[in-house]
C-alpha cells in the first residue's frame, strides 16, 4: 500500500501531506514487526539447531565482593554464561567445602548470588577459592592476603576518616593556605601557576583513567569495562561543560569550584582504592606512605587557589573548596573498605576523569584568553615551566607512594 | 592506584612503622580470630555443625569440609555402596575337554555421569558404570569376554593377566570401532587382584574418561596344598570365604576441565560417597579389600586406614602377605593389591580411611567404616 513511497524517492514530499503522521507511524511499526516476526521464527523453528554441535555452554563467573568475617567467607558472584549457571561445588585451597547459596538455584546471565562457606581462613595468609559448575568448569578467585573485612563501626569510620583527612583534606588545605603569599603574583607568576594547574591535572587524568580501567578489567564482562569507562568519562565531561558554560566560560570562584570538583572526584577514586586495599588485605599503610600522599596532593590546593587570586572571596569559601576537593577521599575510603564491586569504583573514577578533563579545558581556555590569542605567550617560559613543574612534581611525589 | 599500596611480603615491614588508620584496630583484633576459631580435627565447621540438631555422626569427623549435596545414584544407574560387593561372575559352562568356561559380556557406552553432587562428567563406561564391572573368576578357568562397542570411539579391553599377544586388547589386537564386537579368550591366571582397562589411544584420555575395572582371579585351593585354607578363604562362594567382608575399591579421579589436573578424587567414582554413607562393617568378621589405583595424571595414590593396621598382598598373587602390619600403602597407576584387617578387638564406631595425600583426601577420596557389633 505504500508502493509509491518506497519505489520513488522523489515522491517524498517537501511539505508533509495529510495523514503523514499516520504514515510515519506505519514506518515505525513495520520494522519493529519484522524484528518481532524474525525473533519469533528463530525461537519457534530453531533453524540454528545445526550449530548445536554438542559443545557445553559458555560460562563465566566473576567474584565482585569478598567478605571475610567470623563466620568464614562470603562472596558475591555474578554469572555471565550463555545459559543460567549452576555452582555445583566450591573448593577452598583445593578442598571441598559445604556452602550455602542465596538465592539458590541456577544463576541467570547478569544475575548475582551470595555464597557463604564456613571456612576457617588464616589472618595474613593467601587463600584460593575455586568454583566448580555442573559442567565441571572451574573458576578461580584469589584472596591474596586474608584479613577481616572492615565492618561499619564508629571506631572504624573515625579512623578511616582521619586517614582520609591526611590523604585528601590536609594537603588541599595546605595548598590553599599559600593563597595570601600568591596574591601579589604578577602576570608571569599567574601564568606559571595556571600552567602548573594544567600540568598536575594532566597527571591526574592519566592516573585516574589508568585506575578506572584497572578496576573495569576486574568487573564482569557483561559491563564491558573499557567502553563503560570511556563513555562515562565522555558523558561526565560533556555534562559538566554544558552546565559550566551556561553563563559563559567559568572564571574566578566558579572555575575554582569546578577544579575542586574534578580533584574531589579524583580523590574519591584515591579513597576507593585505599579502602579497597584495606578490604583486600593490602592495608599496610605506613607513615611514610601517608606523608607521600599528603605531599603528592599539596599542589592540588595551589591549583584551586590560582583562579581566585584576583578576587577576594569570603574565608568560608576556602574551607568549602578544600572540603569539596579533599572530603571525597574520606567517603571513598569508607565505601571502598566495604569491598564493593569493581564496576562501581571504575564508574566513579571515570566520572572523575571526565571532570578533570573539563577543568583542564577551562583552565587552558583561561590561559588562552589571558594571552590575548598570542600563541607566542602560550609557549612562553612561565607557561612551559608551569606545565613541567606541575607534571614533574606530581610524578616525583608519586614515587613516594608507588610500590 | 591499587599498586600504590604495599602487598604481600613487604606488608609486614610497613605494618611496623604504620599509621594503621582504618584497619589497625580491626586487624589486631582479628589476629586472635585467625588462630583461635579453628576447632580441632579436620574441619573448621565443626562448631557450626555441632550446633545443628540431628546432624549425622560422621560430620563430627570432617565438619563442613565436604562436598555439598547428594549424588543421584538412580540417574547414574549405579550405587557406590552396592558396587563394593557387586561381583560380576559371568556365566559358567563346561568345555568339551571338561574345563570350566566362564563367559562375561561387556559393552562400551558413552554416558554422562554425576561424579560429585551436581557435577556431570561425560564418561566412557563399561556396562554403563564407572568403574566397570568387577569381574571375578577362578584360577585355571577358560575365560571368554564378549566385548561390544556401543560408544562413539574405538575401544579395547586390555587385561592385566597372562595371555596371547592377539588377546592383549591394544591397537592391532582387539581394538574395535563403534558397533563392532570382539571376543577376548584366555586362561584365568595368575590368581590375584588385577584390573582391565581400555588401551585405545590416546591412552590417558581413554583411561581417565572411566574405562577401567577390577579383574579378580581367585586361587584354586587344589593347586595350593600348602595354603589350602588361605586359598579357600579367597575363593568366592566357599563357607570359608563367606565369613569375610570383601570390598571392591577402585581409586580414581576426574579432570572435569581437561587440563591434566584432577578436580575430583574418589574411591569408586563418587567423591566423598563413603564419608556421607559410611561402609557398614561387622566387627567380628574380617575385612578384605580388593584395591586398585587407576588415577590418571597423578603418579601415585595411597590408602591409609585409621586406628588399625593391615596385611597387604601386592598384586594379590601370593597367599602370604608381602607387607605385614602396615597402615598405609601406596600404589602407582595400575598397581593393586589385597588388604586384610579386622576390627574384632576395636570399639564400635566410625573409622576413617583415605588417601594419605591430603590433597586427594580433601578433594573427595575419603570415607568411613561404620564398625558395629555383630547382629546375631
Amino acid at each position: 500500500m505504500n508502493e509509491d513511497l518506497t519505489t520513488d524517492p522523489s515522491a517524498v514530499p517537501v511539505t508533509p501531506p495529510k495523514g503523514s503522521s499516520w504514515l510515519s507511524a506505519i514506518w515505525v511499526i513495520l520494522p519493529l514487526a519484522v524484528l518481532t516476526v524474525a525473533i519469533w521464527w528463530l525461537i519457534a523453528t530453531n533453524p540454528l539447531a545445526r550449530f548445536d554441535n554438542g559443545a557445553p555452554p559458555l560460562e563465566s563467573l566473576t567474584v565482585e565482593r569478598t567478605i571475610l568475617d567470623l563466620n568464614g567467607l562470603r562472596l558475591l558472584v555474578r554469572a555471565g554464561g550463555s545459559e543460567p549457571m549452576i555452582i555445583a561445588q566450591i573448593q577452598v585451597d583445593a578442598a571441598y567445602w559445604e556452602f550455602v547459596q542465596e538465592p539458590s538455584g541456577p544463576i541467570a546471565r547478569g544475575e548475582t548470588a551470595w555464597v557463604s562457606l564456613p571456612f576457617p581462613w588464616v589472618t595474613g595468609e593467601a587463600h584460593r577459592v575455586t568454583f566448580v559448575t555442573n559442567t565441571g568448569a572451574t573458576f578461580d578467585h584469589a584472596i591474596p592476603v586474608a584479613v577481616a573485612t572492615p565492618s561499619v563501626t564508629s571506631g572504624n569510620l573515625v579512623s578511616q576518616a582521619i586517614l582520609g583527612a591526611f590523604v585528601g583534606i590536609l594537603p588541599v588545605a595546605v595548598g590553599v593556605m599559600f593563597y595570601p603569599a600568591l596574591r601579589g603574583a604578577g602576570p608571569s607568576t599567574m601564568e606559571f601557576l595556571l600552567a602548573m594547574t594544567v600540568g598536575l591535572l594532566g597527571f591526574l587524568i592519566v592516573d585516574t583513567l589508568e585506575d578506572s580501567l584497572e578496576f573495569a578489567s576486574q568487573a564482569a564482562a557483561i559491563f564491558q569495562g573499557q567502553a563503560m569507562v570511556v563513555l562515562t568519562a565522555a558523558a561526565s565531561f560533556l555534562i559538566l561543560m554544558a552546565v559550566s558554560r551556561r553563563q559563559g566560560s567559568p572564571t574566578g570562584l566558579a572555575l575554582a569550584t569546578y577544579i575542586s570538583l574534578g580533584i574531589g572526584l579524583h580523590n574519591l577514586g584515591e579513597g576507593l582504592a585505599i579502602g579497597a586495599a584495606f578490604a583486600a588485605g593490602a592495608a599496610g599503610l605506613g607513615t611514610f606512605l601517608v606523608i607521600g600522599f599528603t605531599l603528592h596532593n599539596i599542589t592540588e590546593g595551589i591549583g584551586i587557589a590560582a583562579p581566585i587570586l584576583k578576587v577576594r572571596p569570603p574565608l568560608w569559601t576556602f574551607a568549602a573548596l578544600a572540603l569539596l576537593a579533599g572530603g571525597p577521599a574520606v567517603v571513598g575510603i569508607w565505601i571502598g573498605s566495604l569491598a564493593y564491586a569493581p564496576q562501581w569504583s571504575a564508574l566513579a573514577l571515570a566520572i572523575g576523569a571526565g571532570a578533570i578533563l573539563q577543568v583542564i579545558f577551562e583552565v587552558s581556555a583561561l590561559l588562552v584568553r589571558r594571552s590575548g590569542g598570542d600563541s607566542a605567550r602560550l609557549g612562553s617560559m612561565p607557561v612551559m615551566a608551569g606545565l613541567a613543574v606541575g607534571v614533574g612534581f606530581m610524578y616525583l611525589t608519586a614515587m613516594l607512594v608507588k610500590i | 592506584m591499587r599498586n600504590w599500596l604495599p602487598f604481600d611480603l613487604r606488608r609486614r615491614g610497613l605494618l611496623g612503622a604504620g599509621l594503621l588508620a582504618a584497619g589497625g584496630a580491626a586487624l589486631s583484633g582479628r589476629e586472635a580470630f585467625g588462630q583461635s576459631t579453628h576447632p580441632a580435627g579436620h574441619g573448621g565447621g565443626t562448631a557450626q555443625s555441632a550446633a545443628k540438631a540431628g546432624v549425622p555422626a560422621h560430620r563430627a569427623a570432617h565438619g563442613a569440609m565436604i562436598t555439598t549435596g547428594e549424588v543421584d545414584d538412580v540417574r547414574n544407574g549405579f550405587d557406590p555402596t552396592a558396587m563394593l560387593t557387586d561381583w560380576d561372575t559371568g556365566k559358567v559352562s563346561t568345555l568339551p575337554d571338561g574345563r570350566r568356561l566362564r563367559t562375561f559380556e561387556v559393552t562400551a557406552e558413552d554416558k554422562e555421569i554425576e561424579i560429585a553432587p551436581g557435577v556431570m562428567f561425560p564418561a566412557w563406561t563399561f556396562n554403563g558404570r564407572v568403574p566397570g564391572p568387577a569381574l571375578r573368576a577362578i584360577e585355571g578357568e577358560q575365560l571368554r569376554i564378549v566385548f561390544r562397542n556401543y560408544g562413539s570411539h574405538p575401544h579395547t579391553m586390555h587385561f592385566h593377566g597372562i595371555h596371547a599377544a592377539r588377546m592383549d586388547g591394544i591397537p592391532g589386537a582387539g581394538l574395535i570401532g563403534p558397533g563392532e564386537e570382539f571376543v577376548y579368550e584366555f586362561e584365568a591366571k595368575p590368581f590375584g587382584c588385577h584390573l582391565y582397562h581400555c588401551h585405545a589411544l590416546p591412552l590417558a584420555r581413554h583411561i581417565h574418561k572411566g574405562m577401567y575395572g577390577l579383574f579378580v582371579v581367585d586361587p584354586d585351593p587344589e593347586r595350593h596344598p600348602d595354603f589350602e585354607d588361605v586359598a579357600r578363604s579367597r575363593l568366592l562362594g566357599t563357607p570359608e570365604n563367606a565369613r569375610w567382608q570383601e570390598l571392591a575399591m577402585v581409586m580414581n579421579a576426574f579432570d572435569t576441565t581437561f587440563d591434566g589436573e584432577n578436580e575430583f578424587y574418589a574411591c569408586n567414582t563418587i567423591a566423598h560417597c563413603y564419608a556421607k554413607k559410611p561402609i557398614r562393617i561387622e566387627k567380628n568378621r574380617p575385612v578384605r579389600v580388593y584395591l586398585v589405583n587407576i588415577t590418571e595424571f597423578d603418579p601415585i595414590n595411597s590408602f591409609h586406614l585409621h586406628a588399625n593396621f593391615f596385611d597387604y598382598y601386592d598384586q594379590g598373587t601370593t597367599l602370604t602377605p608381602t607387607l605385614k602390619t602396615v597402615d598405609v600403602i601406596m600404589q602407582c597407576q595400575a598397581q593393586r593389591g589385597i588388604l586384610e584387617f579386622t576390627f574384632a578387638d576395636h570399639e564400635p564406631g566410625l573409622y576413617m580411611f583415605h588417601a594419605h595425600q591430603s590433597e586427594f583426601t580433601e578433594l573427595g577420596w575419603m570415607g568411613m567404616f561404620d564398625v558395629v557389633e555383630a547382629v546375631s
